[in-house]
């Protein structure tokens, strides 16, 4: 059944034909991203520190496109971090070339880059003594950008980073609480609308609440700006969360695979790249897939009185199975309109079928 | 030479008050002159060299051998080289207040945390500029409470240098010790030695304005 009526399923669904044992829900998400980011390259990059023999990174080669968001994983002390840093040149390579949409950023002065590459570190790295609407002003000032432009700018990020500009762009850091800052922290690397953002453990220090609400946050944000981000962290499920594409790295920089997170839970290249997975790959990957883009059956099936939405995951929807014991459980729509249900069996299906580069699947 | 009298001292202020003002006017002057000299002077060594090891220590020690000298015996070295009067004593009190200054900007613009010195680097910001607009600022209440202790310490010293011939409160007890056994000989020592403890004291207390209106307020415990 793969007639392509399936993915404008909503009149099967809500009067169509009853007889069809699978179906969609009405909504088609269109993932068109706004992309202001830039074009990466990395050639046989190398760092070879003092006169150690052994590099931190060695020959890392990689390609990043427009607006994705790269995550690289690895464990401490892998050269992940030192690899992200020579972007900006915080780490000048021994060898090899770096290009941000063409241009080398080993020949341009490194002050002068690193004002169109947006910075966001751990410990955030606020100055205490300015206010937290000059320390977003320090790049739009160093450009000169006109005071207005630069308020203007300032307001604007603050609300992006859903901070008050009334209430906080008078307050000073120490002011803020962990999350408050790293918002400001984003916002201050966004200032000058940088093509390309580098983070480092961006989320890593806040505890895990304030950390996931950063991700779905960040998540939206980025979805709207569409930069090129190059993200380190160590924490796996933050980075099948996050990323477009994650590049696991082993000693050295050594890139082990570098593909979809969903490409990555369900075909790990190799056993290294299997033991940073963990356990739970398959509700890891669960968790990537929204019942909307699932093959669900009719709504007349649904039992109980539970029901997700259809902008929950798979995930979801095996825990409330799990949890009620029902055989299938409704979907509903935006409305709250049960549109449709879902099984064990079909999320297993999802699971089997997800083969061929995330394309939705089909149940036959 | 009589002993304590508080009647003869409160007559002795009542008469000479305009002369005991003059001295602690002049008093204030030298140590805040040389004060100023050398701040713009420790500062500028301490930029120049918190980032050496060498630098450093070679101004640290430099400063901190000066102090060592007995401030008679720098005084005294002074006078064929700058005469009698203001210049010594202004020179003197100035190398004195290095060893302080000095050590405390050294000590506040190494204190300035790697993450903020990396994330204004990254943020495109040049070498002087981290200096200068980021550690210099933070750096400031460490570099101000070196200038407290400098004045506490010149304060003491100027009296010294009415030896050579220098303005300020000393004129007072040297004219009562050399003249012991003379009727106001103890109201002279008195007033220069009280004067110049009030004086301290006032001007500590002027130390805690200057620290709370020259900090910025995001560093403020």
């Amino acid at each position: 059944m793969t007639d392509s009526t399936a993915d404008t399923g909503a009149s099967r669904v809500l009067g169509g034909r009853p007889t069809e044992a699978t179906i969609r829900t009405t909504t088609t998400i269109t993932t068109v991203k706004n992309t202001s980011g830039a074009h990466i390259e990395l050639k046989n990059v190398n760092k070879v520190y003092g006169e150690q023999t052994v590099p931190a990174v060695e020959n890392f080669s990689m390609d990043v496109e427009p607006g994705e968001l790269i995550m690289f994983v690895g464990p401490s002390g892998c050269g992940k971090t030192t690899t992200m840093k020579m972007i900006n040149r915080i780490i000048e390579p021994t060898s090899g070339s770096i290009t941000v949409d063409g241009r080398d950023v080993l020949s341009l002065n490194p002050n002068e880059l690193r004002r169109h590459i947006g910075y966001v570190i751990q410990q955030i790295g606020l100055f205490p003594h300015m206010t937290i609407a000059e320390n977003i002003s320090v790049v739009p000032k160093l450009l000169g950008w006109s005071k207005e432009k630069t308020r203007n700018r300032v307001d604007e990020l603050l609300s992006v980073v859903q901070l008050d500009p009334k209430t906080f762009a008078g307050r000073y850091p120490k002011q803020l609480s962990g999350g408050q800052q790293q918002r400001v922290g984003v916002a201050r690397a966004l200032a000058a609308d940088p093509p390309v953002m580098l983070m480092d453990e961006p989320f890593g220090a806040t505890d895990p609440i304030t950390r996931e609400k950063l991700q779905v946050e960040f998540l939206r944000l980025q979805e709207s700006i569409g930069k090129t981000i190059i993200f380190v962290t160590h924490d796996f499920d933050e980075a099948v969360r996050l990323g477009d594409r994650i590049a696991v790295l082993s000693d050295r920089s050594k890139i082990e695979q570098f593909d979809t997170p969903a490409n990555i839970l369900r075909a790990p290249a190799n056993d290294y790249v299997a033991s940073f997975i963990g356990h739970g790959a398959a509700l890891k990957r669960l968790a990537l897939i929204p019942l909307y883009d699932a093959l669900l059956g009719r709504a007349t099936d649904a039992r109980g009185t539970a029901s997700l939405s259809e902008t929950d995951s798979l995930r979801d929807a095996l825990d409330l199975l799990v949890l009620t014991g029902l055989p299938a459980i409704g979907v509903t729509d935006a409305s709250g309109k049960v549109v449709a249900s879902v099984t064990v069996d079909q999320i297993s299906a999802e699971l089997g079928d997800d083969a061929g580069a995330g394309a939705p699947g089909v149940l036959s | 030479m009589t002993g304590f009298d508080l009647p003869g001292l409160l007559a002795f202020w009542g008469k000479r008050y305009d002369d005991i003002l003059q001295l602690v006017g002049q008093h204030l002057l030298v140590v805040a002159v040389a004060l100023l000299l050398a701040t713009a002077i420790g500062v500028g060594v301490g930029l120049l060299v918190w980032n050496s090891p060498v630098g450093r220590s070679l101004a640290v020690t430099s400063a901190a051998v000066i102090l060592t000298i007995p401030s008679l015996a720098l005084l005294a070295a002074m006078i064929p080289l700058f005469g009698l009067g203001w210049v010594p004593t202004l020179i003197g009190l100035t190398l004195y207040s290095l060893l302080p200054i000095i050590r405390n900007t050294v000590v506040g613009l190494r204190e300035v945390s790697p993450a903020i010195m990396e994330a204004a680097t990254g943020m495109g910001l040049s070498r002087g500029a981290v200096l200068l607009r980021i550690q210099l600022p933070m750096a400031w209440p460490v570099i101000v409470t070196g200038v407290r202790v400098a004045a506490q310490l010149t304060i003491g010293i100027a009296a010294i240098g009415a030896y050579v011939g220098g303005p300020g409160l000393g004129q007072m007890i040297f004219q009562g010790l050399s003249s012991l056994g003379s009727k106001n000989a103890l109201n002279y020592a008195l007033t220069g030695t009280l004067g110049v403890i009030v004086l301290a004291l006032i001007v500590d207390g002027l130390f805690t304005l200057i620290t709370k209106t020259t900090t910025s307020k995001g560093l403020r415990a």
